[in-house]
């Protein structure tokens, strides 16, 4: 194998399949990326065994080939090699080693054989369809959050992404939750998309699809089977397994019937519950809110190391009531509104809230209170 | 050399016997007189307050431990002379001496006894810091204007007043730090009376086998023979860096240890770090029914204990032992810190079923680690198990119940399994 390639496009190839690399391996070859060359392209592959990637970016193929070799190793020299810098990998096939080559730097890698790659099995999709880059980069940026990372509930370390109903009509909906709050995220459903089964896609994979996503004109393969879910881009092709479990059902931990409606700016909300929590001591800091007419007191009371206070001008019409949140939580969905005001639907101080933009419930958030 | 009379506390310059009341009981060291961190260790204290509750008792001998196939956790000095040892499966230790009456442990008559020791131990010094119901470190230093006598005499005044007004007896270790104490106490049980002073640390522990660390057992000890430590002296050959880069914090600890330092305090409120309990079968078992009936148990065992302390735990451990003695742990910490048996129990048996079928097992543990005060645990629910809130209900309104009508007066259907 012998290909010339831009530096600028391997470091992009090649970054992505390092990230897909397990740091620490116990099976030698997944350290590894697989570059195959022939054509006027090469690809290259890495795998976890649980995700694949493969990127392809064009290149002078001198002669075809394939081996694999340091999935790190390689990204490191093409990240330290100068701007617009021609790159030659050159694979003789005996020795044993890959030369790299730019200018006037020389190096050479260590390979193993490509036949003891393990090549994701390919496998039938029972739904294709395609979407636009920024949905899917709402559905999950949105949801991602709340994913869960308790290994006992295995089944919560990803988000669902399945096809539900909202106001009569089907939409896509991405829902995480780690028990404490939960992300539903909605979007109009692609053609093509009604038949998807239901899956849960693992934490990792959803990082790992992030950068597929930056941008906006790109339209996104999706692929979906029972064990599998394929996401691709025309240089960039993702596979991953899904969870194999059961979702747990969300829909009636969503609450109904909350009546006490707050209305605040989201961005002067978050800035305000940073503020007040910054004398908790503890490691779930607890603020406390307390809802008075168009009027938001958020107070933190910390024993050992001080008290804060705060007042809000925000709506509000009901009963006095006081609530009390993990400031994190509150931080993290109020970071989520990013056009209008976010509208807290409360019921007692000991029930889940609900939060979502304005009126618009493609995207509501739930959040467990705590004591205070 | 300062001498010391154990027998009539009379303190001398040389001699074997004590030149005012001729006992032999006398302990002589360079110094004797200088020492102040001592360790005082009970001998087969659970024996002993047995045999001196039933005095029938006293010239037979006795093994306290539990079930058929549970450890001898006392053996008193007469079966001690068979060959039976602490931690000995109790058939051995029956084969060893068939004629031993074995008694179930009954902690609430020790932790009395216990109590009126630390009483007389408080007396001397305020820095007593007990490490089991019949153990203590007692840190002396500064104290010898105050009794008018230096440590030494204090601590045989101490062993003596045990064994005159509660008729048990005990060993003491006088060092110049509790490692070295805590060896020391051990060299001449029963009644023993040892002490290692600066000079001769160095010397003293040269030959000494590392398994005499209080901390490194079995796991660790096999670790360090792959190293090929087995001494001090093997030890002392080693740089402190690449101690800690084969065995982390312990290598530190190692380093430090080898050359007889241990800067550790003895503090009279060491914080409580974690708190667990463990239950040895029968019988090898890997029926998950009896199995998940002792995770209950365990949990329940543990969150009572942590209830009456006021602390809730972040971490949850599961122990389990296989019947070849390999140990499997595994730990999951929580969002919000539990003391609830419920709490306990739920996640204890989700790890148990990550863990799949890898019996039969010997022994099974349950623990809480990573301690915060109550008021700062169990705070939110699960939006996922609506039923907790009322489950942790039940639990407040059964412990109140319990707490009226003892222990016995509510349990749950699973605590019979």
């Amino acid at each position: 194998m012998k290909i010339s390639i831009e530096r600028g496009a391997l470091l992009k190839a090649v970054s992505q399949a390092q990230s897909v690399v397990e740091r620490r391996n116990t099976i030698p070859i997944l350290a590894n990326v697989l570059i195959e060359a022939e054509g006027s392209d090469v690809h290259f592959r890495a795998t976890d065994l649980d995700i694949e990637v493969v990127d392809r970016a064009p290149a002078q193929v001198e002669r075809a080939g394939a081996t694999t070799v340091s999935a790190v190793t390689l990204h490191e020299i093409v990240r330290k090699l100068p701007d617009g810098a021609l790159v030659t990998l050159t694979d003789d096939g005996a020795s044993g080693r890959l030369s790299v080559e730019a200018g006037r730097s020389h190096f050479n890698l260590a390979t193993l054989p490509k036949e003891d790659f393990p090549v994701m099995a390919s496998s039938e999709y029972s739904s294709n369809f395609s979407a636009p880059a920024p949905v899917l980069r709402r559905l999950f940026d949105k949801s991602k959050f709340a994913i869960s990372t308790e290994e006992t509930r295995y089944y919560l370390n990803g988000v669902y992404m399945h096809v539900s109903e909202s106001d009569g009509g089907k939409v896509l909906r991405c829902v995480a939750t780690d028990g404490h709050r939960l992300a539903r995220i909605d979007a109009d459903l692609p053609n093509g998309a009604a038949d998807m089964p239901g899956v849960i896609v693992p934490r990792k994979t959803v990082g790992e699809l992030r950068k597929l996503l930056d941008d906006d004109d790109t339209q996104i393969a999706v692929s979906v089977s029972e064990t599998k879910v394929r996401f691709a881009t025309p240089d960039i092709t993702l596979t991953s397994k899904v969870i194999d479990g059961t979702f747990p059902d969300y829909t009636r931990v969503i609450p109904q019937g909350n009546t006490r409606r707050l209305e605040v700016d989201a961005a002067e909300f978050a800035k305000a519950v940073d503020r007040v929590a910054t004398v908790s001591s503890e490691r779930s800091r607890a603020v406390k809110l307390t809802l008075e007419e168009d009027k938001l007191t958020l107070s933190v009371n910390a024993p050992d190391s001080g008290a804060a206070e705060e007042e809000l001008a925000v709506a509000y019409g009901d009963e006095r009531l006081e609530i009390g949140f993990n400031a994190k939580y509150l931080l993290e969905i109020a970071s989520q509104v990013d056009r209008e005001n976010a509208v807290f639907l409360f019921n007692s101080s000991g029930d889940p809230t609900l939060m979502r933009e304005g009126n618009d419930t493609s995207a509501v958030y739930v959040v467990m209170p705590m004591r205070v | 050399m300062p001498a010391l009379c154990r027998s009539c506390l009379h303190d001398f310059a040389e001699g074997a016997r004590c030149p005012d009341c001729g006992s032999p009981r006398v302990v002589s060291h360079p110094e004797l007189f200088s020492l102040s961190i001592a360790h005082m260790d009970c001998d087969a204290f659970y024996a002993s307050v047995e045999k001196r509750e039933d005095p029938s008792l006293a010239s037979k001998p006795l093994i306290i431990g539990g079930g058929r196939r549970g450890v001898v956790s006392t053996a008193c000095y007469i079966a001690r002379i068979r060959g039976v040892r602490s931690a000995m499966p109790m058939f051995q230790a029956l084969k060893l001496c068939p004629d031993a009456v074995v008694l179930p442990p009954r902690m609430k008559p020790y932790a009395e006894v216990s109590k009126q020791i630390r009483a007389m131990m408080d007396e001397l010094t305020p820095d007593v810091e007990p490490l089991s119901l019949d153990e203590a470190f007692m840190d002396l230093s500064g104290t010898a204007r105050l009794h008018g006598r230096p440590p030494a005499v204090m601590l045989a005044r101490l062993v003596r007043r045990m064994k005159d007004e509660l008729g048990l007896t005990g060993s003491i270790g006088l060092s110049h730090n509790k490692f070295l104490a805590k060896i020391a106490s051990d060299l001449d049980k029963p009644m023993g009376f040892s002490v290692i002073g600066e000079a001769e640390t160095a010397s003293f522990l040269h030959d000494k086998p590392v398994r005499m660390i209080w901390g490194v057992g079995q796991a660790m000890q096999a670790q360090l023979e792959k190293a090929g430590i087995h001494r001090f002296s093997d030890l002392l050959r080693w740089e402190k860096a690449d101690l800690h880069a084969r065995f982390g914090s312990m290598g530190d600890r190692l380093w430090h240890l080898a050359r007889g330092e241990d800067h550790r305090r003895v503090s009279a409120n060491a914080p409580v770090k974690s708190i667990s309990n463990e239950t040895t079968f029968h019988e090898d078992t890997s029926d998950p029914d009896l199995l998940d009936g002792h995770i209950w148990r365990l949990a329940e065992n543990v969150s009572d204990r942590a209830k009456a302390r006021g602390l809730a735990g972040r971490v949850v451990t599961l122990k389990l032992k296989r019947a070849n003695h390999t140990q499997l742990t595994r730990r999951q910490s929580l969002r919000d810190a539990t003391q609830l048996a419920d709490s306990i129990y739920r996640t204890a048996r989700a790890l148990f079923d990550a863990i799949g079928q890898q019996g039969p097992y010997r022994l099974i543990g349950v623990g809480i680690s990573e301690l915060i005060p109550e008021d700062q645990a169990d705070r939110s629910a699960d939006l996922l198990d609506p039923q907790a809130a009322r489950r942790s209900g039940a639990e407040r309104a059964s412990d109140a119940i319990r707490a009226r009508f003892g222990p016995e007066a509510i349990v749950k259907g699973r605590a019979l399994r």
